[in-house]
């Protein structure tokens, strides 16, 4: 463990105090827990019908699910909308070309400064005097999603594509390749490949901010502990099983972003005598992969 | 230009009442950002445990759910400002303080981690010599580790607290309100835009602009106080 070197081994009297503090936190931690109890049972959170309606068939089909389904689908879109804004404008914002590079960075220094749900109320209210009824719930939500996270994936990107080594793209250069070409076939698989993990952080950041849809009314997760309330007076029980999903949710995110991170290193320490990760076959990687 | 006319001292008002939300917020974040890092890298597993649990809970869970929670589950379902008839508080205060819990509770999360990634960075012999030289696990943590933990992660701190003063915004789901009934900048904003639906660019950008008055100044002090605190090793 990194932080250990805070502390050295602990010796007979460090261990006795160690257990004297663990004994004293759990009395604390046992005496919130009643609290938290007590409080529960006062205002009458542990009656069963509260918590039944979570093993009814019905509940899940008809409201956590579809919730379920509706924060997906936000997810999917929002994200498959923001990797493409991001790349877009990552690959704008490093351009030669003043005149693209320039709008490209204001673009998506603007959309990083402002609050996500000021974007979102902005696209909402926007639709009727653009023409477009009836007013989209979905797509106000889905597009602030883009807008924010897009610039940061951008900036992400961004990030990669700099901190590769310079070689890299004057050898691109030098072999007499464009510098779309150098940007498309050298630059972006490396930068990408290294800030995989970082890229995902970010989607576990959209998926959390599907939330926000809530604001407006959009019938997310969110949503659905509302819905809950409102058929049984269960808000305590609903909220605590929402958060449970998107926790979950979350997880499973995560441990896909820890798969591809050692998955990525082991590229990098497999291409270490010529340097870079670009070298490496990426049948001949699935193939150890597999094994 | 009827549009300040008519709005300009409650858009004044629902920035202060924003600014005021993310003084409080920013200030209990700190303070229990250190205390959950203190918990995640102390000698006493069942702290690390505690610390490590509800970091995790927290970043994983949206924001808005944690402020929907913080008032209707915790006020309206389990009384803790007390039994309803019995409350002396306005209920334009007791959705602020809320608003603050949930704030300050999820972005500490984020500071704690930001902290964390700050102790790794001090060098090992920091820490051996401290050691070395008889300090205590506490004394270590204070004396030598912090103080530059803290100068070598200042930029990082400054993106928490800008999410975060972006992050008032969430209030808007509990409705909180200045006692004149003025709401804070997002609540504000979609107020103006329900009522002038032919100026909603310019209500938009005039909110957009007072966001970026109060986060860009972070930024550049961040920036600035990294420079001059800066650990040379």
């Amino acid at each position: 463990m990194s932080t250990s070197v805070l502390y050295d081994a602990p010796g007979p009297r460090a261990k006795a105090l160690n257990w004297v503090y663990s004994g004293v936190t759990l009395v604390v931690l046992g005496f919130v827990a009643w609290l938290v109890f007590s409080k529960f049972n006062e205002t009458g959170q542990w009656e069963s019908e509260k918590w039944t309606p979570f093993i009814d068939a019905d509940v899940w089909n008809n409201l956590l699910i579809p919730g379920m389904i509706e924060t997906l689908r936000a997810f999917a879109v929002g994200s498959l909308l923001a990797m493409v804004f991001g790349f877009v404008f990552a690959v704008g914002r490093l351009s030669n070309l003043k005149f693209v590079s320039i709008p490209c960075g204001i673009v998506v220094e603007f959309f990083r400064s402002i609050p996500m749900l000021l974007l979102m109320f902005f696209i909402y209210f926007m639709q009727p005097s653009l023409g477009i009824t009836p007013t989209s719930i979905f797509w106000a939500v889905v597009l602030g999603l883009m807008l924010y996270n897009g610039s940061v994936i951008a900036e992400i990107i961004r990030a990669g594509v700099r901190a590769l080594p310079k070689g890299q793209e004057e050898a691109g250069v030098a072999i007499g390749l464009t510098s779309g070409q150098v940007m498309r076939t050298i630059l972006l698989p490396q930068a990408v490949r290294s800030m995989l993990p970082a890229i995902i952080a970010q989607l576990v950041v959209l998926l959390k901010d599907t939330a926000l849809g809530y604001v407006l009314g959009y019938s997310e997760l969110l949503n659905q502990v509302k819905q809950l309330d409102t058929n049984f007076h269960n808000l305590i029980p609903a909220a605590i099983v929402v958060a449970v999903i998107y926790i979950a949710l979350n997880t499973v995110l995560g441990l896909v972003a820890t798969w591809i991170e050692g998955r990525t290193r082991r590229v990098a320490r497999t291409a270490a005598p010529v340097g870079h990760a670009g070298a490496v076959d990426p049948v001949a990687d699935e193939a150890a992969l597999a094994k | 230009m009827d549009l300040f006319s008519e709005y300009g001292s409650a858009i004044l008002e629902a920035f202060l009442l924003t600014l005021r939300l993310a003084v409080f917020s920013g200030t209990f974040a700190l303070l229990l950002g250190v205390v959950l890092a203190v918990f995640r890298v102390s000698p006493v597993p069942v702290l690390r445990w505690i610390g490590a649990a509800i970091v995790y809970t927290f970043r994983n869970t949206p924001l808005t759910l944690v402020m929907f929670f913080a008032l209707f589950g915790l006020v309206y379902q389990l009384h803790i400002y007390g039994p309803p008839e019995e409350v002396t508080l306005s209920l334009s205060e007791q959705n602020f303080w809320m608003a603050v819990l949930a704030l300050s509770v999820y972005t500490s999360t984020f500071v704690c981690e930001v902290l964390r990634s700050g102790i790794n960075t001090v060098p090992l012999g920091q820490a051996e010599a401290a050691r070395a030289v008889g300090l205590t696990f506490s004394q270590n943590l204070r004396l030598i580790v912090l103080p530059q933990a803290l100068r070598s992660v200042l930029n990082p701190l400054a993106s928490v607290i800008i999410a975060m003063i972006k992050n008032t915004t969430v209030a808007v789901t509990i409705g909180v309100v200045t006692a004149t009934g003025v709401n804070e900048a997002s609540g504000q904003m979609r107020t103006m835009m329900e009522n002038e639906p032919n100026q909603i660019v310019l209500i938009f950008i005039i909110f957009s602009i007072g966001f970026m008055l109060m986060t860009l100044p972070v930024g550049f002090l961040a920036g600035w106080a990294s420079k001059k605190f800066a650990v040379i090793r």
